[in-house]
């Protein structure tokens, strides 16, 4: 039999029983709309949390440090180690896969404030940003701007430092942000950074001292008094830069290429010195990757090139563990109301068997073969799977959106949170729930189809 | 008896028994029969006497457990279930006592099953489930449900629908069995008919003899299960 014969019997015969049928394709709806709600909650979750990882460039990030350093050194380790310099700073780069290479810069400044009282001095860690931290949600609510330039005197302050700046009393609940008043007091005006900067001792007694740090040279320097004049022009109450290992909880920070530019005593420049480098040392250098997939890559190849390097990829892998075990839990509890559903497909094309004995005998006198019963019956099983599967589908996005809904209402209420998005409904899972709901059904078929095949004719013709 | 181009179907020793609980049932018991082409041959027999299920076992619904039956050239026993579906779907035509149509189909429909079993083009089905309709003289009937029909209609429709794949074999059981004299009549002068003008063998289970002597070439009479004897009809005779 064709096709189209064999779904228009189907079809004819599933419109005979309607409201049986309806009733078992609804359930098999159910069953699909809350495996898809349980999925989209967890690939929703798991969606959030990349993200939101995932913008603060974590996850795309080897953290390199020399390994002649000896904390990183360790008894019996006999792998040859590296100048964390230029020359590897530029290796870096070269690595397929490589976004861009900045060094971990931080270091400790005096800030005075110029509206302020002349002999108030603030001390803070300074830290630099390169451009692409722009995207960290740290960003989100800042109160100002970006830096405008990788190369402008500017500075973003953390509230905190705000507030000691200005001279406010400390608030207990360190995320608040300033007042707009508070704000206006500081953004566009200029902070004075007192630092010590690394002045490069002349290789050559006649020749300039080179502005350019890259050709100074490293073996000697002298410490000098600086100070230089930065203009606020943003104010954060998120740390832009978490998780990444550094000296101290930051407070100001600049655009890296002029924190570098300033060339500013590090800690650790003593024991650089003694070593023989190509160009500058580095205490550590970030390497940040374009795809998150390829850190471990990089990762591995830093490692072998003799330096120490740390990718939070390492750490985040238990949590994307987490989330599979997650997963798999929403969908065999998903799976479940399928499972149970699918017994009502069974029982409704048992019952059909009996219902339509003599028929089936008919068309096998007629000279129907066990195949084109037993595929009529498949038929129907799939046409309540197909459909289930698409209602359940609809059904599971529709329940998604109200929970999302109302979960986020409550979150603005108690938490004051922003509206996010944990349930998403990726297109693959609406293919694959509806699917996985025709492949249930089948299964569920055939017990029904194979029993209808078997169906004696004669028996069934048996005039009654 | 001897195998001609003209036969239409033979049965050498065909067996069928049943077992019931521990008993064997011997519905059919070593049966030889031969029928030529466009012969009307009655099956007479009370009931029990394994006329039913001789015609099921040439109709392919059931098979033999020996002896061989074979039917335009073909040996049952050697096909397989998909060769018998085919082979009821194109060989044989049936009708049924209780006429056996799928009752929430329209007599077209009804019609049209064994053209969509056979795979027919839908624009051929129409027309030929026309004509199958129009020799029964139905074709006005075409929407209506069985439900809505006499049952002389009813039969009327299961034979066109027994004949739209235009078999070689109409096997028909007790066909006026549900109906009353006149209406028995005219389908029986309807059998006789097609059976004369398409020329179509015909086999016929009924219990009315007087039927049987008005109709069939041949009356072949069963008991329990064994082949009685056979006699020319008045109509066979005077051929």
């Amino acid at each position: 039999m064709k096709l189209y014969d064999m779904v228009e019997l189907a079809g004819r015969n599933l419109r005979e029983a309607g409201l049986r049928n309806s009733l078992t394709t609804l359930g098999i709806g159910v069953g699909v709309a809350s495996l898809v709600a349980m999925l989209s909650l967890g690939i929703g979750l798991q969606l959030l949390f990349r993200r939101e990882l995932g913008r603060s460039s974590l996850f795309d990030s080897v953290y390199v440090t020399s390994r002649q350093d000896f904390r990183q050194r360790r008894v019996g380790d006999n792998r040859p180690t590296r100048a964390l310099d230029d020359g590897a700073r530029k290796s870096f780069e070269k690595m397929s896969g490589v976004l861009e290479v900045y060094p971990n810069f931080a270091a400790v400044g005096e800030f005075r404030f110029e509206d302020g009282k002349a002999t108030d001095s603030h001390f803070s860690v300074l830290t630099g940003l390169p451009s692409s931290s722009r995207n960290s949600e740290a960003f989100d609510d800042i109160q100002g701007h970006f830096f405008s330039a990788p190369g402008a005197a500017e500075a973003v302050l953390m509230a905190d430092f705000a507030r000691e700046l200005l001279g406010l009393p400390e608030e207990g609940d360190s995320d608040k942000k300033l007042t707009a008043e508070q704000a206006d007091r500081l953004l566009g005006k200029t902070v004075v950074l007192r630092y010590a900067e690394r002045e490069s001792q002349p290789s050559l007694p006649d020749s300039a001292v080179p502005t350019d740090s890259a050709q100074a040279d490293n073996s000697a320097f002298n410490v000098v008094r600086k100070e230089q004049p930065l203009k606020v022009v943003g104010i954060v109450v998120q740390e832009p830069v978490r998780g990444i290992p550094r000296t101290g909880r930051s407070s100001v920070f600049l655009p890296i290429a002029f924190a570098e530019s300033l060339n500013m005593i590090q800690p650790g420049d003593l024991r650089n010195i003694v070593r023989p480098a190509e160009g500058k040392s580095y205490q550590a250098l970030i390497v940040r990757v374009a795809k998150s997939k390829d850190v471990a890559a990089v990762e591995e190849e830093i490692k072998k090139q003799g330096f120490g390097a740390f990718s939070l990829l390492d750490a985040s892998r238990n949590v994307r563990i987490v989330f599979i075990f997650v997963d798999l839990f929403l969908g065999i509890f998903g799976s479940l109301a399928l499972v149970v559903a699918s017994l009502g497909i069974v029982n409704t094309l048992v019952m059909a068997i009996l219902e339509r004995r003599r028929e089936i005998g008919i068309m096998k006198a007629l000279g129907a073969s066990d195949g084109d019963v037993k595929k009529i019956f498949f038929v129907e099983a799939c046409s309540m799977g197909a459909l289930g599967g698409a209602v359940g589908v609809g059904l599971g996005w529709l329940i998604g959106r109200v929970i999302n809904f109302g979960t986020n209402v409550y979150l603005q209420r108690t938490l004051e949170a922003k509206p996010q998005d944990f349930w998403y409904v990726p297109l693959w899972l609406v293919v694959a729930a509806v699917g996985f709901s025709v492949l249930v059904s089948l299964f569920a078929g055939l017990y029904p189809a194979s029993r209808a095949a078997k169906l004696d004719p004669v028996q069934a013709l048996r005039h009654e | 008896m001897q195998a001609n181009d003209n036969e239409a179907l033979r049965t050498i020793s065909v067996v069928r028994h049943y077992r019931l609980g521990r008993s064997t049932i011997r519905a059919v018991d070593g049966v030889s029969l031969a029928a030529r082409r466009g012969e009307f041959i009655a099956l007479l027999g009370a009931s029990g006497s394994g006329k039913s299920t001789l015609l099921n076992l040439l109709a392919g619904l059931d098979r033999a457990d020996s002896g061989v039956i074979v039917v335009e050239g073909q040996d049952l026993a050697t096909l397989n279930s998909q060769e018998l579906a085919l082979y009821r779907r194109h060989t044989v035509g049936m009708v049924f006592q209780s006429f056996n149509l799928v009752p929430n189909m329209t007599l077209y429909e009804n019609v049209e099953l064994p053209m969509r079993l056979a795979e027919v083009r839908r624009r051929d089905r129409k027309k030929r489930a026309r004509e199958a309709l129009e020799k029964v003289g139905l074709s006005e009937r075409m929407k209506h449900r069985p439900s809505e029909m006499s049952g002389g209609e009813q039969q009327r429709a299961a034979l066109a629908r027994a004949l739209v794949n235009e078999p070689k074999l109409l096997l028909a059981d007790e066909p006026t069995g549900n109906l009353d004299s006149k209406t028995g009549t005219e389908i029986m002068d309807l059998i006789r008919s097609l059976n004369r003008s398409l020329p179509m063998t015909v086999i016929m289970v009924t219990h009315e003899r007087p039927l049987a002597e008005r109709y069939a070439d041949r009356m072949i009479f069963l008991g329990d299960g064994k082949l009685l004897g056979e006699t020319k009809s008045k109509v066979g005779a005077a051929k």
